[in-house]
């Protein structure tokens, strides 16, 4: 054993960070400056840089479950910024930047692995659709390339090039896309929020809120009553029934969404392979295993079930694009409950009640977006509801002027 | 696989069927604000518990009315339309007289 080693071991002050990386909890307390419900990612990412860059501290983050128990810890962690829309690009083109610091900034590894991403096309419509994405990625810094058959034979060997009727004409190629780990984002923000003052409280649901002339004062939870200055509201697939509570409806339906990962294998695939035709995505991640996604359920429920049919057209789909993959084994499966907005964009900004500030309509696409979310968000409260231009396209009244943001044909199946 | 009870067909695999969202009133289109058409096009209830739906039987075109929990998954009824529906609604009287 070298000498250096052992010195950590006789170290009286090893090891060198000894508290726990989240605090011990406290009593809820009476008032805060800041309530955010929701103990997501894109929860405690709010809270984070409303410690870190406007010194708000008075918040506590409300949890019904446990830190990152929600859809922050059950998605794919495909990061991407290759949109279609102008409002999209240039939002998720922040985000991307974002986390590529992410895991110096916390001092807390989130496993950031740039492979890049690749969707295919097979018919003349896809290849025009992509032309038209590359040019708006480029246009707002991101990496994003068309390539032909040969080169996408080159990049991925295994790859099927003619499945069924089909055959590859081009693909998107993302060289930005990249994973990392989701648990380790939620943790690494929590990590930085509560050692800032911030009060994370798990197990503590939000049930109904205190509401005159259409303000709201406070939030009632399964442990109490907590005042408060202003509200964000950050839970995802439950958007709809605490907007519910605090009196309006949203544009939004929620789904399940289902997802899979295989035993690990030796590794043989780099990028992220996504192909919207059969409706899936594919990856492998740093430990060998597979994971394989597609669409949400084909109808609503708030039930995390998983279902014998999706696992069979998904994995039918799945050894459509690379056959060999027959023999591998599943491991294991779940389902979120994914917040499915019209235009497939988000829901951020003002709520028709005052100092209550909406994140949500995330579906199957916001793991990508909790820095820039985060951070926007922060600004948006601590400006008292100012709301940050990169944020203004998704704000809720869009749907009311007919301004939908519409990110379908480039989220479906990719997220 | 799941099974749904169709009201014209009997019971079948639940992926022979396709939702088509929450039974809601619909605003007269002629009348109403951009944000009451917005609100029933775009907005939902969203609803926990059991809740009114459009679903239609794919392979004979049909549409009925289920009643399903949203927790459970649970169908708790099936009906044809007409038991909601049981006369004519005239949704404009403005295009009848551009019509005419
Ligand atoms: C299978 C799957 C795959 C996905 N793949 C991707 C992907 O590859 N890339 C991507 O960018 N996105 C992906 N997503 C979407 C992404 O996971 C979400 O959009 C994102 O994690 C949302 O983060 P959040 O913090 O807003 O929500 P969540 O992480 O869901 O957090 C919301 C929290 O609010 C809590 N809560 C709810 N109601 C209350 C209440 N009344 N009081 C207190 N707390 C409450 C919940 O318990 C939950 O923990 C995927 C989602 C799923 C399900």
């Amino acid at each position: 054993m070298p000498f250096a080693l052992l010195k950590f071991g006789i170290n009286k002050n090893f090891p060198f960070e000894r508290h726990a990386d989240l605090q011990a909890p406290k009593a809820l307390g009476s008032s805060y400056d800041v309530v955010i419900i929701g103990g997501g990612g894109h929860g405690v990412a709010a809270a984070y840089y409303l410690a870190k860059y406007h010194g708000i501290t008075n918040v506590a983050v409300l949890e019904k479950g446990y830190l990152g128990g929600g859809n922050t810890g059950r998605n794919t962690a495909v990061i991407r910024s290759n949109y279609l829309t102008p409002e999209g690009v240039h939002f998720y083109t922040e985000s991307v930047k974002l986390f590529t610091q992410l895991a110096n900034e916390f001092d807390f590894n989130i496993m950031y692995s740039q492979r890049g991403q690749l969707t295919l096309a097979y018919t003349d419509a896809a290849v025009r659709a992509f032309r038209q994405r590359v040019e708006v990625n480029k246009h707002f810094g991101g990496h994003t390339e068309l390539i032909g058959p040969t080169e996408i034979a080159e990049l991925i060997p295994c790859l099927n090039m003619h499945p069924g009727q089909l055959s590859v004409q081009a693909g998107l190629w993302h060289k930005d896309g990249a994973t990392a780990r989701h648990d380790a984002v939620a943790w690494g923000y929590a990590k930085g929020a509560t050692q800032r003052g911030v009060e994370l409280h798990q197990l503590t649901e939000a049930t109904d809120f205190i509401i005159k002339n259409g303000k709201v004062s406070g939030v009632i939870t399964n442990r109490g009553t907590v005042h408060c200055g202003c509200v964000v509201q950050a839970v995802a697939g439950f958007s709809s029934l605490l907007a519910a509570k605090a009196g309006f409806r949203m544009p939004i339906v929620s789904y399940p969404l289902q997802a899979m990962v295989t035993l690990p294998v030796k590794p043989f695939l780099g990028p992220m392979v996504s192909s919207p035709a059969h409706h899936c995505y594919v990856q492998q991640t740093g430990r060998g295993e597979i994971v394989i996604g597609g669409g949400s359920d084909p109808y609503p429920l708030y039930s995390t079930r998983s279902t014998l049919d999706l696992k069979e057209s998904l994995l039918a789909s799945t050894l459509e694009i690379f056959p060999f993959m027959a023999n591998f084994r599943l491991m294991r499966q779940w389902a979120g409950i994914t917040d499915m907005t019209p235009d497939y964009s988000p829901v951020m900004g003002l709520s028709p009640v005052e100092n209550y500030y909406l994140d949500a309509g995330w579906g199957t696409w916001g793991f990508k977006a909790t820095p820039i979310c985060g951070k926007t968000m922060a600004q948006l409260v601590a400006s008292g509801g100012k709301v940050p231009e990169l944020i203004a396209p998704f704000s809720m009244d869009r749907f009311e002027v007919f301004r939908q943001v519409n990110e379908m044909g480039a989220t479906a199946a990719s997220h | 696989m799941k099974m749904m009870n169709c009201p014209l067909n009997g019971p079948r695999n639940i992926s022979e069927f396709v939702f088509g969202g929450e039974v809601r009133k619909q605003p007269d289109p002629d009348h109403c604000s951009d944000i009451e058409w917005a609100d029933y096009v775009f907005y939902s209830d969203n609803r926990l518990g059991i809740v009114t739906e459009w679903w239609l039987h794919a392979p004979s075109g049909y549409w009925f009315i289920a009643e399903r929990h949203t927790a459970t998954g649970e169908i708790q009824r099936t009906y044809d339309p007409s038991e909601i529906f049981n006369e004519r609604i005239e949704f404009s009287t403005v295009n009848k007289e551009v019509l005419a």
